[in-house]
């Protein structure tokens, strides 16, 4: 009796001095789920979400206090994509959102612009450079169009536009085809 | 030589080349006056940078674009004249879309000023002025896939084998038959050429068999100029034995990895015609600015091969031509098989534009649904499953086209032209290719745009930390410093005594004053 409360006991603070080591050793920094949705969202960090960028989305998300259908920008796909990853349901996202964004692209108009580094400021990924009391401009290639940078513009020179579509940015549509009828007109009966 | 045959492809009965392979190629000469509309975008890569602005005049073979980023590719003036406009303007791409274009007025002296770069002997010259040469003139491949040709001769180890490409399988195209024909002698040396360059041990010419008087000269060519290493090897007539992968598995037996490059199979595949070009470019020390063409279809009164100068627009060779023999006729680039709209017939002649089709409208085919016969897969050269891969790109699954290798198809079109249900089943495999790219695309960016945030983040906290460092810093030292003066030093006490006394001597005018005011104005009332 003793010898196998001894035995057990023993057992268990040697499996249980195994597991809080393995737990110490192996510990995951971070959170994995937290980074798996973050790599899904397509981060334009508009906060459109209502959370302050796309990681506290992600976070949010994995902790269950936000819904999978609050990035516009991401649309359909993303939430999708979410639902797949989080064995949910897919959620339809708000009527205005239901349709594939248009990527768009901020604009500054250098003519109107006065340099108050107000949009430099508001820039989530550093796309607008300048300084003050000189013309500011936006690096294309690296706006998200979040238009984050609209409310602070003093003098409402910055207008959002969608991404010119040239040869080289243009993509294959999908194969759309008018039928034609195959089968010969009936021939009409004559009523007389 | 033993040759290897494709597991499959076409044995296409119609190859309608006898119409405009029978009359020597003419020279399209620019008239005075004449306009030309130069792309920047003739190549697969980045759009070369502007070098030229409006009005100044440029000679026959002047650079108009320097290439910038690896994979780019010089662009040149055709003629000698006055640039007009750099303005966007209709290409010859699917989209149909205007891309920026350089419109020169040609003054008809084709004076090439001092544009020619010096001949170089390259026996004695080392791989990069080679590769720099190639690059300068703006040489790029000119069997269709108009890539930049320095990047494709600018390997690191040495490639055994070259293959030249003059197979020209697709049906109406003559022009490389013509060029091998007229020019065999120039093709040679530019294979000695690149022989040289990538240190290859063997060339083998790949030529069609339905070809005969080019194999012939071709071979007289090779006799003439004693290479033993030059091979010209006749195959037989298979559609699409001219796709560089399929040509190199006819010549060598050697399969070209799912997703390599041509020389990774320990063989490089160049056009003949850019063969030529490498040696226009080392020896003459020419720019590519003009290429043959064929013209043909059932509705261009005399099919034939023109060398055309590029920018010229398509109208302009119709005419050569001897026009259309109908009033609205289709026009399309490239051979029956392959064949890319042209929206418009002053669409300008790139250096793409292997063959010019002139057809009569089509009757539409109805397209009927998939009965799954598997023809498709039959003819298939890749050996992929052109059915399977149909129905997940319709249902717009993505993954699954991935996973039936969907990247590895050479987009000949057998398998519509096998389609008993006229099916258009290349153009779902470009839509899906299409739709993958934008997604990896937008992962990238999205990678890109994250990096940046979180940098930005950084930087705002690090700043925020600083400022705060530098806050406690400052109140101690500020501190230290009353602690400091707290602390009794000599100095600081006769400083003090010195304020105190001063203070002192203050109080005390002050007291002085208010009793000498105070006293004496009773006095003065009284």
């Amino acid at each position: 009796m003793i010898s196998a409360i001894i035995i057990i006991g023993s057992l268990a603070a040697i499996l249980g001095s195994l597991l809080g080591y393995a737990a110490l050793k192996f510990k995951v920094e971070g959170d994995p789920l937290a980074d798996k949705i973050d790599k899904l969202l397509p981060q334009t960090q508009c906060g459109q979400c209502t959370f302050p960028g796309c990681r506290p989305y992600a976070e949010a998300i994995a902790k269950g206090e936000a819904d999978i259908n609050q990035c516009p920008p991401g649309g359909e796909d993303t939430m999708q994509a979410l639902a797949e990853l989080l064995g949910v349901e897919p959620k339809p996202l708000g009527e205005e959102h239901a349709s594939k964004p248009i990527p768009l692209v901020a604009v500054i108009d250098e003519n109107i612009c006065i340099g108050c580094t107000l949009c430099i400021k508001a820039c989530p990924v550093d796309a607008i450079v300048g300084t003050s009391k000189l013309m500011h401009t936006v690096i294309e290639s690296e706006c998200t169009g979040c238009k984050l940078c609209l409310p602070p513009c003093p003098v409402d020179c910055i207008s959002m536009e969608p991404q010119t579509i040239a040869p080289d940015t243009w993509k294959w549509p999908y194969p759309v085809y008018e039928l034609h009828p195959t089968t010969p007109t009936l021939p009409v009966e004559q009523t007389t | 030589m033993s040759i290897w045959a494709l597991p499959a492809g076409l044995k296409l009965a119609d190859y309608h080349k006898t119409a405009s392979s029978q009359h020597t190629t003419q020279t399209l000469i620019p008239q005075q006056g004449e306009r030309f509309i130069i792309p920047l975008q003739q190549h697969t890569g980045t759009k070369p940078h502007l070098e030229v602005v409006v009005g100044q005049y440029v000679y026959k073979g002047q650079i108009l674009a320097r290439p910038q980023d690896k994979i780019s590719a010089a662009i040149h003036a055709s003629t000698s004249g006055v640039i007009l406009a750099i303005e966007p303007h209709t290409i010859a791409h699917t989209s149909g879309l205007p891309d920026l274009c350089v419109v020169i007025e040609a003054d008809g002296l084709e004076d090439w000023g001092n544009s020619r770069f010096p001949s170089l002997d390259y026996s004695h010259t080392d791989l990069a002025t080679l590769v720099t040469r190639v690059r300068d003139c703006g040489v790029v491949g000119l069997g269709g896939a108009v890539f930049p040709t320095d990047i494709k001769l600018n390997v690191p180890q040495p490639i055994p084998t070259l293959i030249l490409n003059g197979a020209e399988c697709e049906p109406y195209i003559t022009c490389d038959d013509r060029l091998m024909q007229e020019h065999a002698d120039e093709i040679v040396a530019g294979a000695k050429i690149i022989m040289h360059m990538l240190q290859a041990q063997v060339c083998k010419i790949g030529i069609e068999d339905n070809k005969p008087a080019a194999i012939a000269v071709m071979q007289q060519a090779v006799e003439t100029a004693q290479l033993p290493s030059i091979e010209v090897v006749t195959i037989p007539t298979i559609y699409p034995s001219g796709a560089k992968k399929q040509l190199t598995y006819i010549l060598t037996g050697k399969e070209v990895p799912s997703g390599g490059r041509g020389g990774d199979a320990g063989a490089l595949c160049v056009n003949v015609g850019t063969a030529r070009a490498v040696y226009q470019a080392v020896v003459k020390g020419e720019p590519l600015i003009s290429r043959y063409v064929t013209i043909s279809g059932d509705a261009i009164k005399q099919a034939g091969n023109f060398d055309v100068p590029f920018g010229l627009p398509i109208q302009r060779l119709v005419d050569a031509a001897q026009g259309a023999t109908v009033t609205n006729p289709v026009l399309s680039m490239g051979g029956s098989m392959m064949p890319l709209p042209l929206h418009s017939s002053t669409t300008p002649v790139v250096k793409a534009t292997n063959c010019v089709l002139v057809r009569t409208p089509p009757k539409p085919e109805t397209i009927m649904p998939c009965i799954r016969c598997g023809h498709c897969a039959e003819v298939c050269p890749v050996n992929l499953l052109p059915q399977q891969l149909y129905w997940h790109a319709r249902a717009k699954d993505l993954e699954q086209t991935e996973r039936y290798h969907l990247f590895d198809c050479i987009e000949c079109g057998c398998c519509s032209y096998v389609c008993p249900s006229h099916i258009p089943l290349v153009d779902y495999y470009r839509f899906a290719k299409a739709e993958i790219k934008t997604q990896r695309e937008t992962r990238q960016k999205a990678e890109i745009a994250r990096s940046r945030h979180e940098f930005r983040q950084e930087r705002l906290e690090r700043a925020q930390r600083e400022k705060a460092e530098k806050l406690t810093k400052h109140k101690t030292t500020l501190q230290d410093s009353a602690a400091q003066t707290s602390s009794t030093s000599p100095e600081m006490d006769a400083k003090k005594a010195a304020i105190q006394a001063a203070l002192e001597r203050a109080k005390a005018k002050k007291a002085q004053q208010a009793a000498t005011e105070t006293s004496p104005i009773p006095e003065n009332k009284a």
